[in-house]
């Protein structure tokens, strides 16, 4: 606990600017009139790209990790990447709802989005159990009532129900093992907990047990298997925009938090826990990439996909190297900008056919050859193609888990990237080769959407190819960070 | 500063590719001359590095190295021996050809050429990369545009199977490889990625014997080694004609010298271990695939099956480990890589025009496609192995080196060559020579029986009385015209290309005795 | 000039090429000048081979006028050419039989650019086999003459031509299959194909020298059936002689006419040149088996030759008769290396393909003559054309008196040479061929009476016209030569017999 507060003040520089962009979109909702327009997602999006900029220049941590706000957060690159991450993915979603009719004039939905990105920011940056319970809860419950925010759409409030109940579920197991952490140690403070954890005086068993408990919650965070059977209809009910964020940044948040609590208070155990998560890993990316091959729904095949997605991440994870970290934050880092994308189209042609059949997709190429690209590039790069991000974060998992002398989880992963493969080709197939079905009628995509498609290409592209070191020497930070204490 | 003639050859297509894209669908004529432009350029620098590649100097040249990921060792790191060399200048013209023989696509030419340019940048990429990283980014790039053109301008009955199957078999052996690749970075202790290096990193026996399948053959599935080829004849035959060239002239070859780059020069005691039986598959690979060539009733699957034979040889070459295979092994890359390319030409010209390729229903058409006929009577010959042709020189040094590890597989392969002259022949017979039918603009014959069932429906359209058939055009002619030059500039030159492989298969002798 | 001198050889084999690639500029109708070029392309190695046989030094030991330029060095194999006098004797046959043929191929009206260009690169090829000093480069051409001979018969043959070119060109590529396996392992185990080096090289390659496990002498008969099946499917050697009566009776006049000429004396050449200095033990043990089947040529070639209606044929099958003399001096040799008799019977077997060539030459040329007015090729068709026919018959007459042996033209000396050596070492077989040649005589008359002789067929009377100047052309020289030889022989038997004694 160090600082004072001014300086404190700083490193939270943008969590506190979310707060006031919060308000200041409630404001302005008060006083605009009902039927004025209101450009909620523009404020937000610009709002956003500031605190971002603030985020680089002045709240970056030092070459220390150090704790503040008596021990609740931990300022190191680790958050300080995420956040980068969160805040990005909340700016892309913005502009993403500019033209979704029934979000884009509600300030309560981009209000509620502002609430849930800051309380991804401290998921990252968390220190210390209560915040971190803190945390996730401030960031799901926004999400549940995001994703069931159309109230005249049945699936959507159906979605919103089930994640809520699901989400409340798994956070009360994941409670339960937070105060057994707290029995066994005496303390919420996670690296005091890591110490006493590998003073030796805790029998491995109650580790274990805890450890079971707490990955209940962060499973259900990251869809991974067995705590995913929420994902599918979530993703299907809510929002195309939400369920793009929800895909990305509350995975992103949840990786974070894992990472972090793992390598945080077990390093002792190591091993153990490696084991169970290459198994999380395997069975997600079997069963996610199986059930996939099923669906008829894009909607329901990309969250079968990000259910194998995270299979690949928690490859780097279990590896539990540097590497390996390193690996998942970069697997993310693409995954983001390749969802974010994927979903906003998924959302533009919903709306202009009306349909989330991938039959819809036919002749895709030829009703907007531009949507229908950033389509091919983002499956290509979630198949772990080059030039793109994906294969990237592919190599690195792939890399991680050799080093780790994991080979059979590497071999597991490629096989299952042959069958994701499938059903992504499937996809492709069906918007260059299929005629469709409207006749050739062009699909509008309105600026704002091609602004945002636009930059998670760009991103996308980058990632894959220039940027590859840049991207990995920030990333090898995060990890870093996270495995020191 | 030293003109970065390798980095040119490979971003020029990618270059030219972007800017295709970008420009209006509608005005095809702009985007063909950008695409012409471009290859134009690759071949003109393919065939300068070539000839002037210094053979006393032997090793690596032209190299160029950048830091990409200093953290994993990764750098930018392009250079050509006497090995890849040839395959660039392979690559040069069979996309040359390539370009010339699509000139009259005109459904999505953008999209087209676009993606064609990508899969020729990536072939490029994985000839000149000598860092294990790059090369395997290379080797992925051509996925998308593999499918995508298969999937959108094949035969329309067969190409939605042949290219998903294409491309999972493709994807399977190079996630293998990949895996295979990791393991020799981590094994090496190096953190390195860079080959020259890795060459040297001395793993242990066991880790060879291990690892050195998952590389070898998962590179090799590419190159259609038994019994993972049966994508082979499907994908090439569904793949509109251009990609058929490439995929089968150029991309095969890109799997077998990745096979060769990765497996046999990094593992070399894993490749000893493992020879005996490549040499078996490989074996297997010629007289399998000439017989299963023999008995196809579809123009087009002769060939695909054809090729699985020939890079047969290739797989021989590689497998005897010694200086007469290895030395066979590189021209028949060339060689085959530029006779297959003529051959699926040629089929995708006949088929332009009689719209099937049923070999029951052509005939004739010499008479009115002399040039096509004489482009594959050469071809023909190249693919029995006669002298005067390039096939020769190739097959000729791979039996030696056979001789001296299996000699049964020489003897076995050699009865492949025997029922490849046969199927030649008779297929040059019935489809060019003998009679015209009449559909095809000959003479009337009494009651003409529609050939054909239902599961031939691929092959056939309606036939169209008394169609015009003409003789291939200009730009038809030069593609030709060069390919079949090349056959017999190196049948009758051998020095042309056999001291520049020789140089190659010196050092990989090294790499292999050395260890 | 010194760049002709020095590569005379090199201009010889090359120039045909150098025509064909010419006449590929020149539009298609313009036939008359396709066929002067063609016609004057091969009249050039011929002019040069006389200039060859000019200078030609008998007493040499070895090869002439060599030229050696690396080819495929890192297989270690050369443009190497040379000639002795077996190689200069056959060079001359083929330089003087192209350009006959070619002039005979004057009556070809069907796409007569592919046609020519075809038979200048025939030439080519047939002349790079005698000429080449080098395995490697030897095989090269060997196969290089298979393709335009088999476009030949295919397109401008008669109605069974299909079958018969395939037959051809299957039948010969099986057979050299086996040769190139075997100098695939020659070059493997001794390191080069130089053919001069081979002499000394593989007939003592260490018994210890073996090849994964196999012995050097069970290499060297695998070696050498490979070479003598090769050789015995060209001759051909009885029963490897399927193929020939349908090819040469399918192919057109001059194709025949080269076919028969010189094509078949490829496989004597190869047994002469190759199978008999690299294998003399294996040669030697096989000799007997040769020396039949030489034998049962003879008499069944005769045989069915007089079996024949169909003219073309039965001259097909003399053909088949004719060279199973030469097979039969080449067993001699085989067995009785070093000795008199095999140095002449080697002598007749050489000097036997050169006459044959001449003769089967001619015959295939007037039956052409013949088959151009009638468009039959059926004996019993014919009927006393002697009598409206008198040049043709003469000429007929002469050449079959040729082919028949008589004694004072050019076939009575080779044939009598090679039964005079082979009398001492195969006495049963040459009695046999005796035999043989009395069916030969048999048949050959057969075929003038019914051609030539008896009561004139009424319905060719004023059909048919007389052999015009250019057939004359065609025929003399043949004529003058086979005379020549047969009365005065020496100049050719004497270049011959250097050679011989030089290897034998």
């Amino acid at each position: 606990m160090t600082g004072d507060v001014p300086s404190m003040l700083l490193k939270i520089l943008p969590e506190i600017g979310m707060i006031i962009l919060v308000g200041v979109v409630l404001i302005v909702d008060l006083v605009t009139g009902k039927d004025k327009p209101k450009p909620f997602g523009w404020i937000v999006f610009f709002g956003l790209l500031i605190i971002l900029i603030l985020s680089i220049f002045v709240s970056q941590p030092g070459s220390e990790p150090e704790l503040i706000w008596g021990g609740m957060l931990r300022v190191d690159s680790a958050g300080f990447i995420f956040r980068l991450l969160f805040i990005s993915a909340a700016a892309l979603t913005c502009l993403i709802t500019i033209d979704h009719p029934g979000l884009s004039g509600r300030g309560e939905f981009y209000a509620l989005l502002l609430v849930s990105t800051l309380g991804m920011t401290l998921m990252a940056s968390a220190a210390d159990l209560i915040m971190i319970f803190l945390a996730i809860e401030t960031t799901s419950m926004p999400l549940y009532i995001l994703a069931g925010f159309l109230i005249k759409d049945k699936k959507s409030v159906e979605s919103g129900l089930k994640y809520f109940l699901f989400g409340v579920g798994t956070s009360t197991v994941m409670l339960f093992g937070f105060s057994y952490i707290y029995g066994l140690t005496g303390t919420t403070q996670l690296y005091e907990i890591g110490a006493a954890m590998s003073s030796g005086e805790i029998p491995v068993l109650m580790m274990a047990g805890t450890m079971i408990l707490v990955l209940v919650g962060f499973g259900f965070k990251i869809s991974a298997v067995p705590f995913h059977f929420w994902a599918p209809d979530v993703y299907e009910g809510a929002p195309t925009p939400i369920a793009g964020f929800l895909s990305t940044a509350s995975k992103a948040a949840g990786f974070a938090v894992l990472m972090r609590v793992f390598s945080g208070i077990y390093p002792s155990i190591t091993p153990l826990w490696t084991i169970l998560i290459s198994v999380l890993a395997v069975a997600s990316m079997v069963i996610g990439n199986f059930l996939a091959l099923a669906q008829k729904n894009i909607k329901r095949l990309l969250a079968y996909s990000s259910i194998a997605q995270a299979g690949y991440m928690l490859i780097g994870v279990a590896a539990g190297t540097s590497l390996g970290l390193s690996a998942a934050t970069y697997y993310l880092l693409a995954y983001l900008l390749t969802n974010i994308a994927a979903f906003a189209v998924v959302h533009i042609v919903g709306k202009s056919t009306g349909s989330d059949d991938i039959s819809a997709y036919a002749g895709l190429s030829r009703r907007s050859p531009g949507l229908a690209f950033v389509m091919l590039i983002a499956l290509l790069s979630l198949a772990g193609i080059p030039p793109f991000a994906g294969f990237i974060g592919k190599v690195l998992v792939f890399t991680a888990a050799m080093q780790a002398d994991m080979a059979w989880l590497a071999i597991l992963g490629v096989l299952n990237s042959i069958v994701a493969l499938y059903y992504y080709l499937v996809i492709m197939k069906t918007m260059y080769s299929l005629p469709s079905m409207e006749g050739d009628r062009k699909i509008i995509v309105s600026p704002a959407s091609i602004a945002a498609l636009s930059l998670c290409m760009v991103g996308v592209i980058l990632f894959g190819t220039i940027m590859f070191g840049y991207g990995l020497n920030l990333t090898e930070l995060a990890s870093l960070a996270f495995l020191s204490y | 500063m030293i003109f970065p003639i390798l980095s040119v050859i490979i971003f020029t297509p990618i270059a030219a590719g972007i800017i295709i894209l970008l420009v209006k669908a509608e005005n095809q004529s702009l985007i063909k001359r950008i695409a012409l432009t471009a290859v134009i350029i690759n071949l003109v620098l393919s065939a300068f590095v070539y000839f002037r590649y210094d053979v006393a100097a032997a090793g690596y040249q032209y190299i160029e190295k950048i830091p990409w990921v200093t953290s994993l060792g990764i750098s930018y790191h392009v250079g050509v021996d006497g090995i890849s060399v040839p395959m660039v200048l392979l690559a040069g013209i069979v996309v040359f050809c390539g370009v010339l023989v699509s000139w009259n696509v005109d459904d999505r030419p953008r999209e087209f050429f676009a993606f064609l340019m990508f899969l020729a940048a990536s072939v490029y990429g994985v000839f000149c990369s000598l860092d294990l990283f790059l090369l395997f980014f290379f080797f992925e790039l051509a996925v998308f545009p593999k499918y995508l053109m298969i999937v959108m301008w094949g035969s329309p009955k067969t190409r939605d199977y042949g290219g998903m199957k294409l491309t999972l078999y493709l994807f399977l052996g190079s996630v293998i490889a990949l895996v295979g690749a990791l393991a020799i970075y981590v094994g090496s202790g190096m953190n390195s990625f860079d080959m020259l290096e890795l060459e040297k990193a001395g793993f242990s026996l066991e880790f060879q014997r291990i690892w050195f399948p998952f590389v070898f053959f998962g590179f090799a599935i590419l190159s259609g080694i038994f019994p993972f080829h049966s994508w082979a004849p499907d994908g090439h035959v569904a793949a509109p004609t251009a990609i058929s060239m490439l995929l089968a002239g150029v991309e095969m070859k890109v799997g077998a010298f990745s096979a060769l780059r990765v497996g046999i020069m990094l593992l070399p005691e894993g490749a000893k271990v493992w020879a005996p039986l490549i040499l078996v598959l490989a074996t297997i690979n010629v007289v399998y695939g000439a017989f299963i060539a023999m008995i196809q009733k579809d123009f087009k699957y002769v060939i695909g099956f054809s090729s699985v034979s020939h890079m047969g040889l290739v797989l021989i070459g590689f497998a005897t480990l010694n200086n007469e295979g290895l030395l066979g092994a590189g021209m028949q890359m060339f060689s085959h890589g530029i006779m297959t390319a003529l051959f699926f030409a040629i089929v995708g010209m006949v088929y332009d025009r009689t719209h099937t390729r049923d070999i029951a229903r052509l005939g004739g058409l010499n008479r009115v496609m002399p040039w096509a006929a004489i482009g594959f009577i050469v071809g023909g010959l190249v693919s029995m192995g006669m002298p005067g042709f390039s096939g020769f020189v190739a097959e000729f040094p791979i039996f030696m080196g056979a001789w001296q590890t299996m000699p049964m597989a020489a003897v076995i392969a050699a009865i492949g060559i025997v029922v490849t002259s046969a199927y030649i022949l008779l297929v040059v017979r019935k489809v060019f020579f003998g009679d015209l039918p009449e559909e095809f603009g000959g003479p009337p014959k009494e009651n003409i029986q529609p050939e054909g069932s239902p599961s031939d429906a691929d092959m056939m359209e309606k036939p169209k009385r008394n169609l015009p058939i003409s003789d291939i055009n200009v730009m038809d002619k030069v593609a030709v015209g060069l390919l079949v030059l090349t056959m017999i500039a190196l049948g009758w030159f051998p020095s042309l290309m056999a001291p520049i492989v020789q140089s190659g298969v010196d050092r990989i002798l090294v790499i292999l005795g050395g260890i | 000039m010194d760049l002709l001198e020095g590569h005379l050889l090199s201009w010889i084999l090359f120039t045909p090429t150098i025509a064909a690639v010419i006449l590929l500029f020149i539009p298609g109708d313009r036939v008359q000048l396709i066929r002067r070029i063609a016609l004057g392309a091969s009249l050039i190695p011929l002019i040069l081979s006389l200039a060859v046989w000019i200078q030609f030094d008998p007493a040499v030991n070895g090869f002439q006028l060599e030229e050696k330029i690396s080819w495929y060095g890192e297989l270690n194999a050369y443009y190497h050419v040379g000639i002795d006098g077996i190689s200069l004797t056959l060079v001359l046959l083929t330089t003087i039989l192209s350009p006959l043929a070619i002039l005979a191929s004057y009556n070809i009206t069907d796409r007569v650019k592919p046609y020519m260009i075809l038979f200048l690169l025939l030439e080519t090829g047939m002349l790079g086999v005698f000429l080449m000093l080098d395995l490697m480069m030897f095989f090269v051409f060997w196969e290089v003459g298979l393709v335009p001979m088999y476009f030949l018969i295919n397109q401008w043959g008669g109605k069974n031509r299909n079958y018969a070119s395939l037959k051809f060109i299957l039948y010969t590529i099986g057979g050299s299959l086996g040769l190139l396996l075997a100098i695939q392992l020659i070059g493997v185990l001794t390191g080069t194909f130089d053919i001069p080096e081979l002499f000394v090289l593989w007939p003592n390659i260490g018994a210890e020298l073996s090849l994964y496990g196999l012995p050097a002498e069970t290499i060297k008969s695998i070696a050498f059936w490979a070479f003598v099946l090769a050789f015995a499917i060209k001759v051909p050697v009885w029963p490897f002689h399927t193929w020939l009566p349908d090819a040469h009776t399918e192919a057109p006049t001059a194709g025949s006419m080269i076919l028969a000429g010189v094509l078949l004396k490829l496989g004597g050449y190869g047994f002469i040149r190759l199978v008999l200095p690299l294998f003399p033990v294996e040669a030697k043990y096989y000799a007997g088996a040769l020396a039949a089947l030489a034998t049962l040529a003879i008499i069944f070639g005769a045989l069915s030759a007089f079996g024949q209606s169909d003219f073309k044929r039965l001259v097909a099958y003399s053909s088949i008769n004719h060279m199973g003399f030469v097979i039969l001096g080449v067993a001699t040799a085989a067995w009785a290396a070093g000795t008199q008799d095999a140095i002449i019977a080697v002598n007749g077997a050489v000097l036997q393909m050169f006459t044959h060539g001449l003769s089967s030459a001619g015959m295939f040329f007037l039956v052409g003559v013949l088959y151009d007015r009638a468009h039959t090729r059926d004996l019993n068709e014919f009927g006393g054309l002697a009598a409206i026919l008198p040049v043709y018959g003469g000429v007929l007459i002469f050449i079959s008196m040729a082919s028949l042996g008589l004694p004072g033209l050019a076939g009575f000396v080779s044939e009598f040479m090679v039964v005079r050596g082979a009398w001492p070492i195969f006495t049963l077989a040459t009695v046999l061929s005796m035999i043989g040649l009395f069916f030969t005589g048999a048949y050959v008359l057969k075929a003038l009476m019914k051609v030539l002789h008896g009561p004139l067929n009424q319905k060719w009377n004023g059909k048919i016209s007389e052999m015009n100047v250019r057939e004359i052309f065609v025929i003399a020289p043949l004529m003058v030569l086979i005379l020549t030889i047969g009365i005065w022989p020496a100049w050719i038997v004497d270049v011959i017999n250097r050679a011989v004694m030089i290897w034998f």
